[in-house]
C-alpha cells in the first residue's frame, strides 16, 4: 500500500466548469429546499450567474493562456489551450442566450415544458398538475448539467473523460427532449429516439475507445498520438477503433450517415431546448472531434481522410436534399443543421490552422443564428379561433411551413429578423454566416480540398433555395383563410415546388363535416399569432441578431481573437 | 475641386440613406414617396456628375477617385472603391436610368392619386439596388466585387417576386439560382486566386492579383469559374434561359435595371477581372469564346423574331447584343474592347429606353402580347415614334450611337477575326426583321377598335424616355467625348493581356458590310 498523494489541481483553469458544475448540484439542492413558489426566480438567477460567470472566468484566463499556450490540468486529463479557452467561452455565451429563450413565458404564464412530465400525456393528474399552474423547474439543473459536460467535452485530454463528458452531456438532453408541454407523445417519441441511438453510439465509441487503448496501452491523447507515429503491427485495431470513436462524434454533430435522429429530436423537443441543443451541442461535439482530428490522429489522416471526405461530402447533400422536402418548420432547421454540420467538417478537413480558425468562427456564428431562430419558431403561434370568430387561447408553435405566410405583413419586425437568420444561414454576403462559410472554404481550398469547397458551394446554392421559399412565403404570400389567398390559391404556380395546404391534424376529428366543409374549417380553427412574452427570448432574439450583423459586416476583430489563441496543446 | 472628397463612397452612400429614409418614413408624410425617391435619384445624379467633373479624362486609363481602407484584414479584404473611364461611363449610365425608372413607377405599382405602402417598398428596394450597382462598378478589390455581385441578387430578387406578373415566384426563383450557382462557383476561384497572390491583409485588391504567374492548368479552371458566372450574369448562350423569363415577369422598371445594368455587370466582370487577372488563359479561351458570342449574336436574334410576348423580345434582344459585346471584348483589339465598351452604355440607353416604352404599351393594353396590338401608329402617333427610335437605336442605324459602338466592335474585330466578323454583321440584318417587323405589327395597319381610344404620352412619361432618346443621338453624332472614356483602359487591358493591337485598318472598316 502506498501512500495516498494528493494530486495537485489547477483550480483557476477549471474554474469555468466547476462553476457551473457546482451551480447545477446548488440547483437540486434548490429543488429540494426551496419553497416552490420561489424556486423559478432562484433557479433563474442561480442559472443566469454560473453562466455569465463562466463567461467572465474564461475572459480571465484568456490573457494567460494566450501567452504561454495553455496548461494540461488534472494530470493531464483536462486541457486548457487556446481553442479550449474559445470553446468555452462560445458555449456559455451560447448557452446564457438558450436560457434567456428557456425561461420566457408566455402572458398566461405558460413556458414551453410540460406541467408534469412524468404524468402519461392527456390523464387527469396532468390535467391537474396543469390547472395548479405546476413548473418543472428541474429543467434549469439539468440544463446546467449538459452545458457542464459540453465545456469538459472539447477539454478532454483522455478517452475515458471524453466518455464520462459525452454522457454528462447526454442524459441531461434526453430528458429536456421528453418534455415538451404540446405534443407530448411527439416529444416522448423524441426523446426514446434520441436515447436508444445515443446510448447506442455511446456503446460504440465505449468499444472504439477499448480497442484504441489495445493499440496503444494508454487512454491518454499524447501518449496514443506518439503510438500512432510507430509501426506496430496493429493498425487494424488503431483504424478501427478510431473510426468507432469518430462515429460517435459524428453522431452527436448530427453527420450523415448518423444524422437520422436530428430532425425527429428537433422537432419533437421543447423548441427553447431545440435551440440550445442544436447550437451548444454542436460546438461541443465539433470541439471535440477537432482534437481528435487535429492532436491524436494527425498520423492517420491518410487513412481517415477517406472516411471523413465520405462523410462530409454524404453530409452537406444529405441536409440540403433533405431539407428541400420538408413542411415543417424545426424540421426544415433540422435538415438545416446537419447541411450546416458538413459545411464545418470542410474546415476540420482542411488539417490546418486557417481550418481550426474558420471552424471556431463558424461555430459561434451558427450557434448564434440557430437560437435566434428556434427564438422566433417559439414565438410563432398558433391561436384557435372560437365559432363566433373571435380569437380563442394561444395554443403550440405554428411549425408547419403553411402557417408562416404572411407573417411579414403582420409582423415585419420578427419576420424581418427571420428572414435575417434564413440569410445567414444562407451564406448570403453581408450577413455573419457568409464570413463563416468564407473562411472554412478558404481553408479547405488553402489545405487542397477544393473538391469539398466546391461541394460545399454547390449545396449552399441549393439550400438558398428553402431559405429563400421561407423567406417568400413570410413576405409575398397571403396567409391561409384570407379573402386574398382564395383567389390566389388558384393561380398559385409551381414554383415554390411543394405544397404547403394545412396539415389535415388541425382539423377537429369529431366533426362531422364534408371535404370542402374540413377545407375552410381547417383553415378557420387556428390563426397565426406572435405570442406576447415577458421578453427575455426577445432580448436573446435581439442579441443573435446583432452577433449576426455585426459578424457580417465586421468579422475581422473575432477571427484575430481567435486566430491569436487557436493552437493545441500536443 | 477637392480631389480627396469620398466620390463614390458618396455616391453608394446617398441612395442606401434614401432606401432607409423610404422605409422609416412616417406615415405623414408617405404620400411623399414618389417626391423623396425621385429627389434622392436626382441627386444621385448630380452627384455622379460632379465624380465626372473631378475625373481627370486625359488619364481615363488609370483608376481615379480611389479610396482604399482595411475591410477584414483576417481575409485580406479591403473596401477599395476607384474608376477608369469605362467603370465611370457605367456608373454615369446607372445612375441616369434610376430616376427615369422610378419616373415610370410612378403608374406601375398603384394608382396615381395614392402612393400606396408597395410603391414606397419597392422604391427603396430600386435605390438599395442603386447603391449596389454603383459599388458594383467601381469596385477594386475582388471579394469585395464578389461580394457585391452576389447581394445585388437579393433586392432584384425581391422586386421580381414581390412585383412581377403572374409567373413571377417561378421567375424570381429562376433568377437566384443562375445568380447563386455562378457566383459560388465563382468563389471558389475567388479563393484560388487569392492564394496564389502575395496574401496579407490587402491580398484581395485586383492590382495586386493582376500579373501573377499561376500554374497554367489552375490559371484556365479560374479563368472558366471566373467567366462561368459572367457569361450567365450577361447573359450570354447557353446559360441565357433564366433572363426572357425573368424580363417577361418583372415589373417594367426592373427590367430596365435588370438588363441595362445588372447584366453588364458580367461583360464588365470579363473586361475588369477575367482579362486582366488571367491573360493566358484568356488567350487560350478566346476563340471558343468568340465562337460562343456569334451564336448568341445570331440565336439571340432569331429567338427574338420568333418571340409573341413583347417582353421576351426585348430580353432575346439583349442576348444578341450581349454577343457583341463579348466579341468586342474577347477579339482582343483596342478598337474592339474600346467599341465594346462604349457599347455596355449604349445598351443601357436603347434597352432602357426599349422597355419603357413597351412598359407604356403594356400598361396601355394590359396585355405584353404583340399580337394584341395593331394601327396604333394613327391613335398614338407620340408613342409610335419614340418607339421607332428606340427600336431603330437597336438595329444600329447611324446616327444613333449604338451605331458607333457596333461598327467599332465589328471592324476592330474584323482585323484579328475576318469571319466571326463577318458571321455576326448578319446579326444586323435579323435585327432590322425583329425591330421593324415588331413596329409593323404594334403600330401599323387598320386602327383596331378596341384600340382607338387608348391615351397617348403624357408630360411624365415623355420625360422618362426624353433623356434616353437624347442622348443616343448626341452620342451618335459626336461619340468623341465617351469614347475619350473608354480608349485609354482598352489599351490598359490589352496590355495586361499581352497581345498586340491589330490596327482596324481602311480595308476592315471597307470590309464589315455596312
Amino acid at each position: 500500500m502506498s501512500d495516498f498523494t494528493a494530486p495537485t489541481v489547477a483550480w483557476a483553469q477549471l474554474s469555468p466548469v466547476l462553476i457551473v458544475l457546482l451551480a447545477a448540484v446548488v440547483g437540486v439542492l434548490v429543488e429540494a429546499f426551496v419553497p416552490a413558489a420561489r424556486r423559478r426566480a432562484v433557479q433563474l438567477g442561480l442559472s443566469v450567474v454560473a453562466l455569465a460567470g463562466a463567461l467572465v472566468a474564461v475572459a480571465a484566463l484568456w490573457s494567460g493562456v494566450s501567452d504561454d499556450g495553455g496548461t494540461a490540468v488534472l494530470g493531464g486529463s483536462l486541457i486548457v489551450d487556446g481553442p479550449t479557452l474559445v470553446l468555452q467561452g462560445t458555449l456559455a455565451l451560447l448557452a446564457l442566450l438558450a436560457l434567456l429563450v428557456v425561461v420566457d413565458r408566455t402572458e398566461t404564464g405558460e413556458d414551453a415544458f410540460a406541467p408534469s412530465a412524468s404524468s402519461v400525456p392527456g390523464s387527469e393528474y396532468e390535467e391537474l398538475a396543469r390547472r395548479k399552474g405546476v413548473e418543472q423547474t428541474e429543467i434549469y439543473p439539468l440544463l446546467l448539467f449538459a452545458t457542464g459536460g459540453m465545456l469538459i467535452f472539447p477539454a478532454a485530454g483522455d478517452l475515458l473523460t471524453l466518455f464520462v463528458a459525452l454522457e454528462v452531456l447526454s442524459l441531461p438532453l434526453y430528458l429536456l427532449t421528453g418534455m415538451a408541454r404540446r405534443r407530448r407523445l411527439l416529444s416522448q417519441e423524441a426523446s426514446m429516439k434520441y436515447f436508444l441511438l445515443g446510448a447506442f453510439t455511446s456503446a460504440l465509441m465505449l468499444f472504439g475507445i477499448a480497442l484504441v487503448y489495445g493499440y496503444s496501452g494508454s487512454l491518454r491523447y499524447s501518449t496514443i498520438a506518439d503510438a500512432t507515429q510507430e509501426a506496430s503491427g496493429l493498425d487494424g485495431l488503431l483504424l478501427v477503433g478510431s473510426v468507432l470513436i469518430l462515429a460517435g462524434l459524428l453522431f452527436k454533430v448530427g453527420a450523415a450517415p448518423f444524422h437520422t435522429w436530428t430532425p425527429d429530436v428537433y422537432q419533437g423537443a421543447p423548441t427553447p431546448i431545440t435551440g440550445f441543443m442544436a447550437a451548444c451541442t454542436k460546438v461541443a461535439a465539433f470541439g471535440a472531434l477537432l482534437r481528435i482530428v487535429y492532436v491524436v490522429l494527425p498520423g492517420l489522416d491518410w487513412d481517415l481522410s477517406v472516411v471523413l471526405w465520405t462523410v462530409t461530402i454524404l453530409t452537406m447533400v444529405v441536409g440540403t436534399v433533405g431539407a428541400l422536402v420538408q413542411t415543417d418548420m424545426k424540421r426544415v432547421l433540422g435538415y438545416s443543421s446537419i447541411a450546416h454540420a458538413g459545411f464545418i467538417l470542410t474546415g476540420v478537413v482542411a488539417l490546418n490552422q486557417a481550418g481550426l480558425t474558420a471552424v471556431l468562427f463558424y461555430l459561434l456564428v451558427y450557434g448564434a443564428a440557430t437560437i435566434g431562430a428556434f427564438g422566433v419558431v417559439w414565438l410563432v403561434r398558433e391561436r384557435s379561433v372560437q365559432p363566433d370568430g373571435s380569437a380563442g387561447a394561444v395554443l403550440g408553435e405554428a411549425s408547419h411551413l403553411s402557417q408562416w405566410a404572411g407573417l411579414g405583413r403582420s409582423n415585419p419586425a420578427l419576420a424581418l429578423v427571420f428572414a435575417l437568420f434564413l440569410l445567414s444561414f444562407a451564406g448570403i454576403p453581408l450577413t455573419a454566416g457568409f464570413a463563416g462559410k468564407f473562411a472554412v472554404f478558404s481553408a479547405a481550398i488553402e489545405g487542397g480540398a477544393w473538391p469539398l469547397a466546391l461541394i460545399g458551394v454547390l449545396s449552399s446554392s441549393a439550400a438558398a433555395f428553402f431559405y429563400v421559399r421561407i423567406i417568400v412565403l413570410m413576405f409575398f404570400t397571403e396567409p391561409a383563410g384570407s379573402p386574398e389567398a382564395e383567389g390566389a390559391a388558384a393561380a398559385e404556380d409551381g414554383a415554390s415546388g411543394l405544397p404547403l395546404d394545412v396539415p389535415a391534424a388541425q382539423v377537429p376529428a369529431e366533426q362531422p363535416a364534408t371535404a370542402l366543409a374540413v377545407e375552410v374549417r381547417a383553415a378557420a380553427t387556428t390563426t397565426t399569432t406572435v405570442v406576447g412574452t415577458e421578453g427575455f427570448a426577445a432580448v436573446a432574439i435581439a442579441v443573435c441578431a446583432a452577433a449576426t450583423v455585426i459578424l457580417g459586416v465586421a468579422p475581422s476583430w473575432l477571427l484575430e481573437l481567435i486566430g491569436g489563441v487557436a493552437q493545441f496543446l500536443p | 475641386m477637392s480631389s480627396s472628397f469620398p466620390w463614390l463612397t458618396a455616391l453608394v452612400v446617398l441612395p442606401l440613406l434614401g432606401a432607409v429614409a423610404l422605409w422609416v418614413l412616417p406615415s405623414a408624410g408617405r404620400n411623399r414617396t414618389r417626391a423623396v425617391a425621385l429627389g434622392v435619384a436626382t441627386a444621385e445624379l448630380l452627384l455622379a456628375v460632379g465624380a465626372l467633373l473631378a475625373f481627370d479624362t486625359s488619364s481615363a486609363g488609370q483608376y481615379q477617385l480611389v479610396e482604399t481602407h482595411g475591410w477584414i484584414p483576417a481575409f485580406g479584404v479591403s473596401y477599395a472603391v476607384g474608376v477608369d473611364g469605362v467603370g465611370l461611363s457605367l456608373v454615369l449610365m446607372s445612375v441616369l436610368l434610376v430616376p427615369l425608372v422610378v419616373l415610370a413607377a410612378w403608374r406601375e405599382q398603384g394608382s396615381v392619386a395614392e402612393a400606396t405602402d408597395r410603391l414606397r417598398r419597392y422604391l427603396a428596394l430600386v435605390l438599395v439596388l442603386e447603391a449596389f450597382i454603383v459599388a458594383v462598378f467601381s469596385a477594386r478589390d475582388v471579394f469585395f466585387f464578389y461580394v457585391l455581385f452576389e447581394a445585388m441578387l437579393i433586392p432584384v430578387y425581391f422586386m421580381i417576386g414581390g412585383f412581377g406578373g403572374a409567373q413571377r415566384r417561378y421567375a424570381a426563383v429562376k433568377f437566384l439560382l443562375f445568380g447563386l450557382a455562378g457566383g459560388l462557383i465563382m468563389l471558389v476561384a475567388v479563393i484560388g486566386v487569392y492564394l496564389q497572390g502575395p496574401r496579407g491583409p490587402q491580398g484581395f485588391l485586383t492590382e495586386n492579383l493582376t500579373g501573377l504567374t499561376i500554374d497554367p492548368t489552375l490559371e484556365k479552371w479560374l479563368f472558366l469559374a471566373f467567366f462561368l458566372a459572367f457569361a450567365i450574369k450577361a447573359p450570354m448562350f447557353p446559360v441565357h434561359t433564366w433572363l426572357p423569363d425573368a424580363a417577361e415577369q418583372a415589373p417594367v422598371g426592373t427590367s430596365t435595371l435588370l438588363v441595362g445594368v445588372l447584366d453588364k455587370v458580367g461583360t464588365f466582370g470579363m473586361l475588369t477581372l477575367c482579362l486582366p487577372l488571367f491573360p493566358s488563359a484568356a488567350r487560350w479561351a478566346a476563340p471558343v469564346i468568340i465562337v460562343l458570342a456569334v451564336v448568341s449574336i445570331l440565336y439571340g436574334a432569331l429567338l427574338a423574331i420568333g418571340q409573341k410576348d413583347l417582353m421576351r423580345l426585348i430580353a432575346y434582344t439583349s442576348v444578341s447584343h450581349f454577343g457583341f459585346i463579348v466579341l468586342g471584348i474577347f477579339a482582343f483589339t483596342s478598337t474592339s474592347i474600346a467599341g465594346s465598351s462604349f457599347y455596355m452604355v449604349n445598351h443601357g440607353l436603347s434597352t432602357g429606353a426599349l422597355f419603357l416604352v413597351a412598359g407604356y404599351l403594356v400598361a396601355r393594353r394590359g396585355s405584353q402580347q404583340i399580337a394584341d396590338f395593331g394601327g396604333l401608329q394613327k391613335v398614338v402617333p407620340v408613342l409610335a415614334g419614340v418607339f421607332l427610335v428606340s427600336g431603330l437605336s437597336a438595329l444600329s442605324l447611324p446616327g444613333l450611337s449604338t451605331f458607333v459602338s457596333e461598327i467599332l466592335v465589328l471592324v476592330g474585330t474584323f482585323a484579328r477575326h475576318p469571319a466571326a466578323s463577318v458571321v455576326a454583321s448578319l446579326g444586323v440584318v435579323l435585327a432590322a426583321i425583329y425591330v421593324l417587323w415588331t413596329y409593323q405589327r404594334i403600330f401599323t395597319g387598320p386602327v383596331r377598335d378596341d384600340l382607338a381610344s387608348t391615351p397617348d404620352l403624357v408630360g411624365r412619361e415623355k420625360w422618362a424616355v426624353a433623356p434616353l432618346l437624347a442622348l443616343m443621338i448626341v452620342f451618335g453624332f459626336l461619340p468623341g467625348p465617351a469614347l475619350d472614356l473608354v480608349r485609354p483602359p482598352a489599351q490598359v487591358t490589352l496590355e495586361q493581356v499581352g497581345v498586340t493591337d491589330v490596327p482596324a485598318s481602311a480595308t476592315a472598316a471597307e470590309g464589315s458590310d455596312r
